[in-house]
C-alpha cells in the first residue's frame, strides 16, 4: 500500500480533477451525489496522503533524498519542462495537512451548504481546489509550481465571488485576484529570471547549481530573484503591503474560508519560501528582510484585529498575523518551526473558521460578535470546540500553537532580540482577541432565542479538529518533527522554559484581561476605546490602508485610464477605422471589375501576361548589365 | 520499365470504365448510388494501399522517367483520392437529381486520373496529359446541371478561360522546348543556359498557365464566376483538388526542371502571393453568396500556399504540402455543408445558410470549424499551418511577406466569422435539415482531423517531411 502510493502519488491531484470534471459537466444539479463524488474523491487523496506519509517514514526519505518522478511536459529548442512528483517530508506533510483538512471541510459543507442553489457547484470549485493546492504540494519545479499557484487563485476567485449575486462578494473576488496578481507577476518574473540565468527552474538541479553559482557570482543577482520571487508569497500568504485582500475574501461561504483562506492556500507562499529555501537560505540580506516584514505584518495584523467586530474578519486579521509568524521563523532560519506552525494553525484556524460558520449559520448569517452573546448554552459542541482553539492559538500548554508558536519564539530570540520581543507582544495581543471573541460570542446576554440546530455533518469535522488542534503539537514535539521536517542539520527539540514560561505568563494575562473586560466588565471596553480615542480609531480603520490604496487607485489607474481613452478613441480606433473603411473601398472596386463579362476576364489575363513579360525581360536586361559589369 | 508504379492510375482508369459500362447496363430509372459505393470502396482500397508505397532511397520510376512514383507523387496521389472520395460522399444526394448521375462519378474519376498524373509527370507532355484529363473533366463536371443557367455559363467561361490558358502553356511549353531541346525536366535542369529570352519567355508563360490553374490574381477572373455556378460538389474539388494538382506539378516544374531560375523568379511569386492575399481577402468581404466567398477566400488560401514556395527550402515544401493538406479537409468540411443547405434552401447565400445552428446543429459546427481552420485560428490545424509557412519563409528573410500574411489572416477572420455569425444568429428558414448519413460521416471526419491535427500535428508533420525531402534543395 505504502509503495504503491508512494508510486501513484500522482493520482492524488488527479483523483480530485476528475472530481470536479465530473461534477462540473454532469452532476451539478444533483446535489447529493456531487457532495458524495466530492468526499469520495477528498478521502482517496487522504487516504493516499497519509500512506504517503507512511512510506516517506519508512523508506527513509529524506529531504535530501527525495522520491522524483517527472514525465517531460514541453519541450522547446534548448529548453525542456517536466511535470512530476516530489516527495519529501516536507511535502507529504504539506500533502496531509491539505487533504485532510480539504476531507474535513468538504464533510463539514455537506451540511453546511444545504438548500443552497450552488451545492454542486460548490462542491466542484472545492474539487478543483483541493486539485490544485496538491497538485502545488508536489511540484518538482517552479514551472509546476506557478501554474498551480494560479490555478488555486484562480480558485479562490471563483469561491470568494460564490454567492455572485451580491455586489460585495463579487468586490471581494475582483480585490482578491488583483491583489495577489501583483504578487505572482513578481513570481513569474523571478521564475523566467531562473530560467534565463540557470537554464533550469527545476528544484533539484538548481540545488545542485546554486552553490557553484554562488561561488563563482557572488549573490548580487541573486538577491534580486529572490526579492522577485518572494513577491508572489508576498501577494499570496498576504504579507504586508498585499495583506489587503484577504479580509475582504471572507465574504465567500465559512468553509471556503476555513479551507482556502486559513488553512491551505494563504499558506502556499510560505510553502513556496520553504520548498525553495536552499535558495533563500544562501540570502542573508534577504532572510532579514523576510523576517522583519513576517515580524511586522503579524503585529500590525494583530493590533487590527483587536478592534475589529465582524467574527470572520478577526480571524482573517489573526490568519494573516500568524502568516507573519510562519515568515519571521523562514527569515530567522527555522524552516522546521514555521512549517511546524504551517501544521497546527492549519487545524486550529480551520476549526476555528468552521466553528465561526456553525455560529454564524445558527442565527442566520450574523457576523457582529456583539450581537451574538450568550451561546454557550446553546451550542455546547461548537462552544467547546472553539474553546480549543481559541487555547491552542492563544499558545497554552498543552494546545498545539503552544509547542509551534514557542519554537518560532525561540528560533527568533536566537537570531535577535527585537523580533523576539514584536513576537511575544504579537502573542499577548493575539490571545487577548481570541478571548474577547470567544468571551463575546458565548458569555455575556443571550441575544437570541432561537438558534437553529448545527447538522452532524457540522459537528463532525469541529470534533476531529479540535482532537488535532489540542494533541498535534504535543505529537509533532514528541514525535520528532525536527528531525522529519527541516532545512540542513536537524535542530534538537529542546523547550526553552524561560521563553515558554514568559509566553504562557502572557497568554494567561491576556486572556484575564480579556476576561475583566468583556465578561466581568470591570473595565468597560467603551471607555477604553474613548480613552485610547486615536489609536482605536486608525485600528478599527486597519490604518486606512484601503482607503490609500482607493486614492492611489484614482490618481494613477483612472488618470492613465483617461489618457488611454483619449488615444483609444481618437487615435486608434481612427486608424482602424480608416483602415476598415479603406478594405470595405477596396473590396467594392474589386466587385466593380467582376463584370462577369468573359470579353473582360481575357483582356485582364493577357494584360496580366504582358505585364509579367515585360518585367521579366527588362529584369533580364538588367542582369546581363550586371553580368557584364562584374556584379554577378 | 515498371508497370507496376502505375497500379493506382490503371485501378483508377479500370474503375471508371467499370463505372461507365455499369451505368449503360443499369435500368434508367435506378439510382447510381451502387456505383458511387462500388467507387468509394475502391478508392479507399487505393488510398490505404498507397500508405505501403512510402520509401527510403531511390524511387521508382517509370519509361525514362516521365513519371516518377517518389514520396512526393504519393503524398499527393492520397490527397486527390481523399479529397473525391469525399466530394463522392457529399454528392451521393446531390447526384440522384441530376440526369446522368452514372457519368457524373465517371467524370469525377477521370478528373482524379487527371490529377494522379500529374502528381508524378516529371516531363511536360505527361504534365499536358494529365492537365488536360483534369481540365476538361472539369469543364463537362462545372456545366453538369445542364438545365441550369448558372451551371451552363460556369462551364462555357471555364472552357473559354481555360482554352486560352492552355494556349498560354502550350505555348510555353514549345518556346521551353526550343531553347532547352528537350521536355525532360531531369533533362532541362541539367541545362544551364537558362538567361536567354526566349527560355525566360517560355518559363513566364508557363507560369502563367500555373497560375490560372491556382487562380492568381489577375488571372483568377474565371474562379468567382465557375464557383458559384458549378455544382456544390464540384466547387469543392475546384477549389481543392484542381489546385492542389496545380501545385503538385508547380513545385515539381519550378524545384526539379527550373532550379536554377528559382532564385529568379522567386521575388516574383512573392509579389504574387501578396497581390493573392490582399485581393484574395478584401474582395471576400464584400460577397454575400459563400460559394462566391469561399472563391475569393481560396484565392487568399493559394496566396499563403505560394508564401511557402518563396521560401525555397524543404521546409517550404514540407509547409506548403502541409498546408494544402489541412485546406482539403477544411474544404472537405465546408463544401459538405454547402451543398446540403444547396440542396435543401435552394441557395448559398446569407439568407440559405442563416441559423444553420438551430435547422442543423452539426453542420453549423463543422463550418465554424472549416472556417476557423481557413483563417488559421488555433486550436485548428490552420494555425499550424500558417505557423509553418511564415516560419519557413521568415527563415529566408521575406519578413515583409510574412507581415502581409498575418495582417491579411486577421482580415480575413471578418469574413468567415460574418458566415458563423449569419448561422447562429440569423433567423432558421426551417426547422429541421435533414442530414444523410454519408454526409454526416464526412463532416465528423473533417472536423476531427481540423481539430485532432491542431492539436497533435506531429503525424502529418512527419509524413510531409518525408514527401518533401523528395526535392533536392
Amino acid at each position: 500500500m505504502e509503495l504503491f502510493a508512494l508510486n501513484h502519488a500522482w493520482l492524488i491531484p488527479l483523483v480530485p480533477a476528475a472530481a470536479f470534471i465530473i461534477i462540473g459537466l454532469f452532476f451539478k444539479e444533483f446535489h447529493q451525489l456531487s457532495a458524495g463524488i466530492a468526499v469520495l474523491a477528498g478521502t482517496f487523496s487522504f487516504i493516499m496522503s497519509a500512506a504517503v506519509v507512511m512510506a516517506v517514514l519508512d523508506a527513509g526519505i529524506s529531504v535530501e533524498m527525495p522520491f522524483i518522478q517527472k514525465i517531460q511536459w514541453i519541450k522547446i529548442a534548448g529548453m525542456h519542462f517536466s511535470m512530476g512528483v516530489m516527495i519529501d517530508p516536507l511535502s507529504a506533510m504539506m500533502l496531509v495537512v491539505v487533504s485532510l483538512v480539504a476531507l474535513l471541510v468538504e464533510i463539514y459543507s455537506i451540511g453546511y451548504m444545504k438548500g443552497d442553489k450552488g451545492y454542486g457547484r460548490f462542491f466542484a470549485y472545492i474539487s478543483l481546489f483541493s486539485a490544485s493546492m496538491l497538485g502545488l504540494n508536489i511540484a518538482v519545479n517552479f514551472l509546476q509550481m506557478y501554474v498551480f499557484w494560479e490555478l488555486v487563485g484562480l480558485c479562490s476567485y471563483l469561491l470568494i465571488g460564490f454567492y455572485y449575486y451580491r455586489i460585495s462578494a463579487r468586490e471581494a473576488a475582483k480585490k482578491a485576484f488583483i491583489t495577489t496578481r501583483i504578487g505572482d507577476f513578481g513570481l513569474l518574473i523571478g521564475i523566467l529570471s531562473l530560467q534565463m540565468v540557470f537554464g533550469t527552474v527545476d528544484f533539484m538541479e538548481l540545488r545542485h547549481i546554486l552553490p557553484v553559482y554562488i561561488a563563482a557570482n557572488g549573490t548580487g543577482l541573486l538577491t534580486i530573484i529572490g526579492i522577485l520571487l518572494f513577491i508572489g508569497p508576498i501577494g499570496k500568504s498576504g504579507q504586508f503591503p498585499l495583506h489587503v485582500w484577504l479580509p475582504d475574501a471572507m465574504e465567500g461561504p465559512a468553509p471556503v474560508s476555513a479551507l482556502i483562506h486559513a488553512a491551505t492556500m494563504v499558506v502556499a507562499g510560505v510553502y513556496l519560501v520553504a520548498r525553495s529555501y536552499f535558495l533563500f537560505a544562501q540570502l542573508p540580506e534577504l532572510l532579514h528582510l523576510i523576517a522583519w516584514l513576517g515580524a511586522f505584518t503579524a503585529f500590525f495584523a494583530a493590533s487590527i484585529a483587536i478592534t475589529q467586530r465582524e467574527i470572520k474578519r478577526i480571524l482573517a486579521y489573526s490568519t494573516i498575523s500568524q502568516l507573519g509568524y510562519m515568515m519571521m521563523a523562514l527569515g530567522v532560519g527555522s524552516l522546521t518551526a514555521s512549517m511546524f506552525h504551517l501544521l497546527t494553525h492549519a487545524f486550529f484556524k480551520s476549526l476555528l473558521f468552521l466553528g465561526a460558520g456553525a455560529v454564524m449559520h445558527a442565527i442566520n448569517e450574523e457576523a457582529d460578535i456583539f450581537k451574538m452573546g450568550g451561546l454557550r448554552k446553546k451550542m455546547p459542541l461548537v462552544f467547546v470546540t472553539m474553546t480549543i482553539g481559541v487555547l491552542a492559538i492563544s499558545g497554552l500548554p498543552p494546545f498545539a500553537g503552544f509547542f509551534s508558536k514557542d519554537e518560532i519564539l525561540a528560533a527568533a530570540a536566537a537570531v535577535s532580540m527585537p523580533l523576539y520581543i514584536i513576537g511575544t507582544i504579537t502573542a499577548f495581543m493575539t490571545a487577548f482577541y481570541m478571548a474577547r471573541l470567544l468571551f463575546v460570542v458565548f458569555w455575556g446576554k443571550e441575544q437570541h432565542g432561537h438558534v437553529h440546530k448545527t447538522s452532524y455533518f457540522m459537528q463532525i469535522p469541529l470534533a476531529v479538529l479540535s482532537i488535532l488542534a489540542a494533541f498535534a503539537g504535543a505529537a509533532g514535539y514528541v514525535g520528532g518533527f525536527g528531525d522529519w521536517v527541516r532545512f540542513g542539520e536537524a535542530m534538537p527539540e529542546h523547550m526553552n522554559i524561560g521563553l515558554a514560561g514568559i509566553s504562557t505568563a502572557l497568554s494567561v494575562a491576556a486572556i484575564a484581561l480579556a476576561w475583566h473586560i468583556y465578561v466581568s466588565k470591570k473595565y468597560l471596553s467603551d471607555i477604553i476605546a474613548q480613552k485610547m480615542g486615536f489609536i482605536y480609531t486608525v485600528s478599527f480603520n486597519k490604518y486606512y490602508i484601503d482607503e490609500f490604496y482607493a486614492i492611489l487607485c484614482r490618481i494613477f489607474i483612472d488618470g492613465i485610464g483617461k489618457i488611454m481613452y483619449f488615444i483609444d478613441l481618437y487615435i486608434i480606433d481612427g486608424i482602424v477605422n480608416t483602415m476598415a473603411a479603406l478594405t470595405v473601398y477596396c473590396s467594392r472596386i474589386f466587385s466593380k471589375l467582376q463584370t462577369g463579362q468573359i470579353q473582360t476576364y481575357v483582356a485582364i489575363f493577357f494584360c496580366g501576361v504582358i505585364i509579367l513579360l515585360v518585367y521579366t525581360i527588362v529584369f533580364f536586361t538588367k542582369i546581363n548589365e550586371l553580368a557584364a559589369g562584374g556584379g554577378f | 520499365m515498371n508497370i507496376y508504379i502505375l497500379y493506382p492510375e490503371i485501378t483508377v482508369l479500370l474503375l471508371t470504365l467499370l463505372i461507365v459500362i455499369m451505368d449503360l447496363l443499369l435500368p434508367v430509372q435506378e439510382t447510381r448510388r451502387s456505383l458511387a459505393y462500388i467507387a468509394v470502396m475502391v478508392l479507399g482500397c487505393l488510398f490505404i494501399s498507397l500508405f505501403y508505397q512510402y520509401h527510403f532511397g531511390i524511387s521508382p520510376y517509370f519509361y525514362n522517367k516521365l513519371f516518377y512514383f517518389d514520396n512526393y507523387a504519393i503524398f499527393f496521389k492520397q490527397l486527390f483520392l481523399l479529397a473525391v472520395i469525399f466530394t463522392i460522399m457529399l454528392s451521393l444526394d446531390y447526384a440522384d437529381d441530376l440526369r446522368y448521375s452514372g457519368e457524373y462519378y465517371a467524370m469525377l474519376l477521370f478528373s482524379l486520373l487527371g490529377m494522379m498524373v500529374l502528381a508524378s509527370a516529371n516531363d511536360f507532355v505527361t504534365m499536358f496529359i494529365g492537365l488536360e484529363l483534369m481540365t476538361i473533366s472539369f469543364y463537362i463536371l462545372a456545366a453538369f446541371k445542364n438545365n441550369d443557367e448558372n451551371s451552363s455559363e460556369a462551364g462555357i467561361k471555364y472552357l473559354i478561360m481555360g482554352s486560352v490558358a492552355t494556349a498560354v502553356t502550350l505555348y510555353g511549353i514549345s518556346l521551353i522546348y526550343g531553347a532547352g531541346h528537350s521536355l525532360d525536366f531531369n533533362v532541362l535542369a541539367a541545362e544551364t543556359r537558362f538567361f536567354v529570352p526566349l527560355m525566360l519567355t517560355g518559363i513566364v508563360l508557363l507560369i502563367i498557365g500555373m497560375f490560372f490553374k491556382l487562380s492568381i490574381m489577375p488571372f483568377h477572373m474565371w474562379s468567382p464566376d465557375v464557383y458559384e455556378g458549378a455544382p456544390t460538389p464540384i466547387t469543392g474539388l475546384l477549389a481543392m483538388g484542381s489546385k492542389a494538382a496545380a501545385i503538385a506539378v508547380f513545385i515539381r516544374i519550378l524545384f526539379v526542371a527550373f532550379l536554377h531560375t528559382a532564385n529568379y523568379f522567386l521575388p516574383v511569386l512573392a509579389v504574387f502571393a501578396a497581390i493573392c492575399m490582399i485581393g484574395g481577402n478584401i474582395a471576400a468581404i464584400k460577397q454575400k453568396n459563400i460559394k462566391r466567398m469561399l472563391a475569393y477566400s481560396s484565392i487568399a488560401q493559394v496566396g499563403y500556399i505560394l508564401v511557402g514556395f518563396c521560401a525555397a527550402s524543404p521546409q517550404g515544401i514540407k509547409s506548403v504540402l502541409f498546408y494544402v493538406f489541412l485546406y482539403i479537409v477544411a474544404n472537405i468540411g465546408a463544401f459538405a455543408v454547402l451543398t446540403v443547405v444547396d440542396k435543401q434552401n435552394k441557395g448559398t447565400d446569407d439568407k440559405a445558410i442563416a441559423g444553420l445552428s438551430k435547422s442543423a446543429p452539426l453542420l453549423a459546427m463543422v463550418m465554424t470549424i472549416s472556417l476557423l481552420s481557413m483563417a488559421g485560428i488555433p486550436p485548428t490545424v490552420g494555425f499550424v499551418g500558417k505557423l509553418y509557412l511564415f516560419l519557413a519563409v521568415v527563415e529566408q528573410g521575406y519578413i515583409w511577406l510574412a507581415f502581409i500574411g498575418f495582417i491579411m489572416s486577421m482580415i480575413s477572420v471578418y469574413y468567415y466569422l460574418r458566415v458563423v455569425k449569419v448561422m447562429y444568429i440569423g433567423k432558421a428558414n426551417n426547422d429541421y435539415i435533414n442530414v444523410s448519413a454519408a454526409i454526416k460521416i464526412t463532416v465528423i471526419i473533417s472536423m476531427l482531423t481540423t481539430l485532432l491535427l491542431g492539436i497533435w500535428p506531429q503525424y502529418l508533420s512527419v509524413l510531409t517531411n518525408f514527401a518533401a525531402i523528395s526535392f533536392a534543395l
